[in-house]
C-alpha cells in the first residue's frame, strides 16, 4: 500500500465527515425552527429592511 | 414535530456581507477552468487561427452578455438572478425555464469539475509512479467538501474562490510573462506552428462550440445580487471587470499555447496549460500551472454550487418549485435546502456519465440561457424606459448588444448542431416538457401577486 492507496481511504474518510456534518446540522436545524421560520425569507425583504435600519 | 427555540429569530433571510471582489471571484471563478482545459478543442475543430477567431467572438458574445446583466441585475437585485429577472420582465413560463437553464448549466458544470479533479489526481499520481489511482474517492470528495463550505455560509465560500481564482489567473499571467517577455531566447514558435485555416471557414464556424468555454458562466455573477453590500455598484462593477479579466485570459492562454505546440496536439491536449508549462522547461512553472488547474477546477465547482442553489432557492421560494426549497439556514443564513438537495444529483452525473455528455448538458443549457437575455434586455427597456427607473449602470448602444448576442447565439446554434444536433434536439424536447408541467399543473401553487416584489411602476402600454 502507498501513499496514494491511503489518500484514496483518507478521500473516503473526509467525504463521509463532510457528508455527516451537513447531515447532522441539517436534522438539528430542521428540529429546533419552525417551517414558518426556516421558509420566512421573502424576495424584496432584504431592501425594505435596509430602509428600515436607514430611517 | 418541530420543537421552536425560545431564542429562535422569528425571520430569516440570506446575508449582504459580500463586495465587488467576491463578485468578480464568483463570475471569473465558475470560468477560468475553461481557459486551463476545453477552450482548445476549437483548435482541433477548426485549427490555431479558428481558435483564436472564435476566442475573439465568443469574447465579444460574453461582453455583450455581461453588459445585459448588469443594467438589468443592478435593478432586480434578489438571489435568482436571470430567474428573477425573466420573473418580473417576461413571464412565469419564461421564468420557469430560465430557472432550470440555470440549475442545470451549473449543476453539470459542477460534475464536470469534479469529474476533472478526479482526472488531475489520477494523473499526478500516474507522474509520480503510480498506475490505476480510484478517481471516485476525490471526486466525491470535491463536491462533499465545497458543499459543506457552501452550507456554512457565503463569505467564506466566496472568500475562498476569491484566493484560488487570484492565484490560477495570477498563474496564467506569469506562464506569459516567463515565456514571451522575461526570457532572453524565448521557447514561443508561432512562426513555425502556425498553420492556415486546415478546415476552411466551416472549421471556425464549428470551433464556435467550444469557444465558449472560454467565457461560459461570468453570467453567474447575478446570483449574488441577494447577499452583496452594494447590488447597484458591486454587480455592473464585478461582472465587467470580470469579463476584461477573462478576455485577457483567454488571449494571453491562446498565445502561449499556439507558440508551443503544434495544432494537432493542442487540438486533443487534456490540461493544455499545463502541457505548456511542461514544454517552457520550467519546473516551478509545471508546479505553478499545475496547483493553478486544480484551483481552477476547485472554484469553478465552488461557484457552480453557490449559482445553482440560489436558483434552486429562488423557484422554491416562489413555489414555482415546492416552498420546502425556499428554506434558509438561521445560523448560517444559507439555502441549505437547495444546497443539500443539489448533491446527490450531482454526484449521480460525476460518477455515472460522460464527460462531453455533462459538458455538452452545461453549455446547451447556458446557450438556452443566453438566447433569453437579449430578449429580456429589449422587453426591459421598452416596459420600463431609462426615466422610468433608476438603474446602478445603463450599458451603451443599446439594442445593439442584444442584437449581436441574439445574433452570435444564432450561430452558435448551428456550431452546436453540427457536432451534436441529438442532444440539441432532446434537450429541447425535454424543456417543453417540462413548460407542459409547470403550465398546467405547478402555476395552480404559485401566489401570483406575491412573486412581483420590485418597487418598479407600471410598464409603459400597460
Amino acid at each position: 500500500m502507498d501513499i496514494w492507496n491511503v489518500l484514496e481511504y483518507v478521500a473516503w474518510g473526509a467525504s463521509v465527515l463532510f457528508g455527516f456534518f451537513i447531515l447532522y446540522d441539517w436534522f438539528v436545524t430542521n428540529s429546533r425552527y419552525s417551517e414558518e421560520v426556516l421558509t420566512s425569507s421573502r424576495e424584496g425583504e432584504l431592501e425594505a429592511m435596509t430602509e428600515d435600519q436607514r430611517n | 414535530m418541530a420543537n421552536i427555540s425560545t431564542s429562535a429569530p422569528e425571520k430569516v433571510g440570506l446575508l449582504r456581507v459580500l463586495g465587488p471582489a467576491h463578485v468578480w471571484a464568483l463570475g471569473v471563478g465558475i470560468v477560468l477552468v475553461g481557459e486551463y482545459m476545453g477552450w482548445n478543442f476549437a483548435v482541433g475543430k477548426g485549427g490555431a487561427y479558428a481558435a483564436l477567431i472564435a476566442c475573439w467572438f465568443a469574447g465579444l458574445l460574453y461582453t455583450c452578455v455581461a453588459m445585459i446583466d448588469s443594467e438589468v441585475t443592478s435593478t432586480v437585485a434578489a438571489a435568482g438572478g436571470q430567474y428573477t429577472q425573466a420573473k418580473h420582465i417576461v413571464g412565469p413560463l419564461m421564468a420557469f425555464n430560465v430557472g432550470l437553464y440555470l440549475v442545470f448549466a451549473y449543476t453539470m458544470l459542477e460534475a464536470a469539475n469534479a469529474i476533472t479533479i478526479g482526472f488531475l489526481m489520477d494523473a499526478v499520481a500516474t507522474m509520480t509512479g503510480h498506475e490505476g489511482l480510484d478517481q471516485r474517492p476525490f471526486i466525491v470528495l470535491a463536491i462533499m467538501f465545497l458543499a459543506w463550505l457552501n452550507y456554512r455560509g457565503v463569505l467564506a465560500t466566496l472568500t475562498f474562490s476569491l484566493v484560488i481564482t487570484a492565484f490560477a489567473f495570477s498563474a496564467v499571467i506569469v506562464l506569459f510573462l516567463a515565456t514571451a517577455v522575461l526570457t532572453g531566447d524565448s521557447p514561443l514558435r508561432h512562426a513555425d506552428l502556425m498553420t492556415d485555416l486546415p478546415y476552411g471557414w466551416v472549421g471556425v464556424l464549428a470551433a464556435m462550440h467550444f469557444g465558449l468555454w472560454y467565457y461560459l458562466g461570468i453570467e453567474g455573477t447575478t446570483q449574488a445580487a441577494e447577499e452583496v453590500r452594494s447590488p447597484a455598484r458591486s454587480l455592473p462593477f464585478g461582472t465587467l471587470a470580470g469579463i476584461m479579466t477573462l478576455l485577457i485570459a483567454a488571449t494571453l492562454t491562446w498565445y502561449v499555447s499556439a507558440g508551443l505546440m503544434p495544432w494537432e496536439y493542442l487540438g486533443q491536449a487534456g490540461v493544455p496549460l499545463f502541457d505548456a508549462a511542461r514544454l517552457s522547461g520550467s519546473t516551478l512553472l509545471m508546479v505553478l500551472l499545475g496547483i493553478g488547474t486544480l484551483f481552477a477546477t476547485l472554484a469553478s465547482a465552488n461557484g457552480c454550487i453557490n449559482d445553482a442553489s440560489r436558483a434552486w432557492f429562488a423557484m422554491g421560494r416562489d413555489h414555482y418549485l415546492p416552498s420546502w426549497f425556499g428554506a434558509v439556514h438561521p445560523t448560517y443564513r444559507t439555502p441549505f435546502r437547495a444546497i443539500v438537495f443539489l448533491v446527490p444529483i450531482a454526484l449521480i452525473f460525476a460518477l455515472g456519465a460522460p464527460l462531453d455528455q455533462v459538458i455538452t448538458f452545461s453549455i446547451l443549457s447556458g446557450l438556452l440561457e443566453y438566447t433569453f437575455m437579449p430578449i429580456n434586455m429589449i422587453m426591459f427597456r421598452r416596459k420600463w424606459p431609462l426615466d422610468s427607473i433608476k438603474r446602478g449602470y445603463v450599458h451603451p448602444f443599446h439594442p445593439i448588444p442584444a442584437l449581436v448576442l441574439l445574433t452570435l447565439c444564432g450561430t452558435t446554434y448551428f456550431a452546436v448542431f453540427l457536432g451534436y444536433g441529438t442532444q440539441l434536439v432532446a434537450m429541447v424536447a425535454f424543456y417543453i416538457v417540462v413548460s407542459l408541467w409547470f403550465h398546467f399543473w405547478r402555476y395552480r401553487f404559485v401566489n401570483r401577486g406575491a412573486q412581483f416584489t420590485m418597487p418598479w411602476p407600471r410598464p409603459k402600454g400597460y
